[in-house]
């Protein structure tokens, strides 16, 4: 092979795994592709077809918001929500909306999470779905306001609310009003559990910061992707902090589930299937042969 | 005499040489009180100056103050019959948060507060106000236990964050929090907040889900230390007086946005130059607050709350296609 065509299909494979939003439901054409994990190669149509876990080391890579409707919801079922709302910039930060709309292009989102409604094997739910290739999934007014909206629908509706999180936390660029999307959310939450209705969390790679500590960690369930990183410090912090070597483990999914923080640990080929056993199990009126 | 902070240098410096001049007038027994009279004039006018006119990275100096008072002084100050409560009945005692029961103008109140130390020992033992989730629980187990009594919960807000430790994470920091925000949405007697030093982060916000939120005059809150901010935006901690100015982390800023319903003025030169003083005007702010939420039904305090966070947050709505 021409050296040229090397180089490119590096610079394919740099662009990353963001979904081609002209072909529906598709994964990126990349011929090949390394696993980040085990190094070993395989045919990028392999990895597709395992719902984008290594085949080798089982590593589960970061799906697109638009790629966990396509494996996780019904086809043909899934209703989005408040697409028509957009990012201000309350803190006049220089080049905030430049790099929202340049991640706005790139995930086809109008910002970091999808939410919207949807059956899971016929059972009628509520989705939100953080995508940490917008922005790494921050939560800023926007995605505080679809998550909170969701919730409300999912309230009204007496159905379930799920959500995938991955989010590196709150929004720097939108200092406090970030923070308080962390309440707002909250609220939101209280009035739907008080309704006796079902909230499941699911923790994708990675969940840390403001949204490790608010809406993903008080699911019914909480449930993990495999090796997910979820924390509310980095690593980092932790580590100049209190001045000793982590454990490799440390804030994996694995990590958190022998701490007692998850109810368990769901590999992405099970999830629909498990997700959908505990939403029929939580349907209403369970009670009624009392 | 307290510390004093670099914003204010001019002001310490003038008041030296009027103690100079005192001084010598005394010795030399010459009569300087003409030039006293003047100086102590100008003393004045520039102490107006400079602490009317304060930028965001001044009041985090006073925010941060060793001796800038302590959800403990205020208790004393405000509430008769303070009973401090330990533990969170599953772990320990984490003592970077106080809370008990007390009386406030005879009624029976839970209040709760983070807890720094204002020397070393006291601070390491606090670890420094930054709680573990056990601090959290603790808070928690009150605020229920407020709720089950019909009691006011008043929350003093005054932590640097929540602490980043390697037993924090393995005992649940992020659950702790995300709960303390879930649940005190829904309590069913009057919760009040007020920042009183650094609002610092979740962290903070785990005791701020209230009905009321109050800052004092020159009290931070935010979703990071301007050092942390200036870090992670610019790559330079150093650059911390210009994160504190972008991020809108003022009790003004906070106002503007309509995320605190108001500001408690402070004294002149910050809470730490007189304690009783401040705490009067704190007083005051709480009666004024729990007269207007005693009135409300239960249901109402949780519509009131749903309400107040709801709301907050800037976007833009575009009509639907």
């Amino acid at each position: 092979m021409a050296i040229k065509s090397l180089l490119s299909i590096n610079k394919k494979k740099q662009k990353g795994v963001i979904v081609d939003r002209n072909k529906e439901n598709s994964f990126p054409a990349d011929l090949m592709t390394k696993c980040p994990e085990c190094k070993k190669i395989y045919l990028t149509k392999e990895l597709e077809h395992n719902l984008k876990v290594c085949p080798n080391c089982d590593y589960h890579y970061k799906m697109t918001a638009w790629e966990r409707v396509s494996i996780f919801i019904d086809e043909g079922t899934f209703e989005a929500f408040d697409d028509n709302i957009r990012t201000s910039n309350p803190l006049k930060f220089p080049s905030y909306l430049e790099k929202i709309e340049i991640d706005s292009q790139k995930t086809g989102l109008n910002e970091a999470v999808l939410t919207g409604k949807g059956k899971v094997k016929g059972e009628q739910v509520v989705v939100a779905i953080m995508d940490s290739h917008f922005r790494m999934g921050s939560m800023g007014s926007v995605v505080g306001e679809k998550i909170t909206r969701a919730i409300e629908k999912a309230t009204e509706l007496q159905v379930p609310f799920i959500i995938f999180t991955a989010s590196g936390g709150a929004r720097m660029q939108e200092g406090v009003l970030s923070l308080m999307q962390m309440a707002k959310t909250s609220v939101a939450l209280k009035r739907h559990s008080d309704q006796g209705l079902l909230f499941i969390s699911v923790m994708t790679h990675p969940t840390t910061g403001g949204v490790s500590a608010s809406f993903a960690s008080v699911g019914d369930l909480n449930i993990a992707e495999p090796q997910a990183l979820i924390g509310f410090a980095g690593r980092r912090v932790i580590e100049q902090t209190v001045r000793e070597k982590l454990p490799d483990d440390f804030q994996t999914a694995e990590f958190l589930l022998a701490h007692g923080q998850l109810d368990a640990i769901f590999h992405r080929k099970e999830m629909r299937d498990k997700l959908a056993t505990v939403v029929r199990l939580h349907r209403k009126g369970g009670i009624s042969h009392v | 005499m307290s510390k004093s902070m670099a914003f204010e240098e001019p002001i310490v410096k003038l008041r030296e040489k009027i103690d100079e001049l005192k001084e010598i007038a005394k010795n030399a027994d010459v009569d300087m009180s003409e030039e006293i009279v003047t100086l102590e004039t100008r003393l004045k006018q520039l102490e107006t100056q400079i602490y009317s006119n304060m930028e965001p990275w001044d009041r985090v100096q006073v925010a941060r103050h060793a001796q800038r008072p302590t959800t403990l002084d205020y208790i004393e100050e405000i509430f008769e019959d303070f009973i401090e409560l330990h533990g969170d009945r599953f772990f320990g005692d984490d003592e970077a948060i106080v809370g008990g029961i007390a009386s406030f103008n005879g009624q029976p109140i839970t209040v709760i507060g983070h807890q720094r130390g204002k020397a070393t020992k006291e601070n390491i033992r606090r670890n420094f106000g930054m709680p573990h989730p056990e601090g959290y629980r603790k808070a928690l187990r009150l605020m229920k236990q407020a709720e089950k009594f019909k009691r006011p919960i008043i929350c003093f807000i005054d932590t640097k964050g929540a602490y980043p430790g390697k037993a924090a994470e393995e005992r649940g920091q992020s659950e702790a929090i995300a709960k303390n925000l879930v649940e005190m949405a829904g309590l069913k007697v009057p919760v009040i907040s007020i920042v009183i030093g650094e609002g610092g982060s979740g962290g903070a916000l785990a005791l701020g889900v209230a009905n009321k939120i109050y800052m004092l005059e020159n009290s931070t809150y935010s979703v990071i230390s301007p050092e942390g901010a200036a870090s992670i935006l610019w790559k330079d901690a150093s650059l911390a007086k210009q994160a504190a100015e972008a991020m809108k982390i003022t009790s003004y800023d906070l106002k503007k946005m309509d995320i605190i319903d108001d500001i408690v003025p402070e004294v002149a030169g910050g809470a730490h130059r007189d304690i009783h003083v401040q705490a009067t005007s704190l007083k005051e702010c709480l009666e004024k607050a729990l007269k207007e939420l005693n009135a409300l039904s239960e249901e109402e305090l949780i519509e009131d709350r749903y309400n107040k966070f709801r709301k907050i947050g800037q976007f833009i709505e575009e009509d639907e296609v």
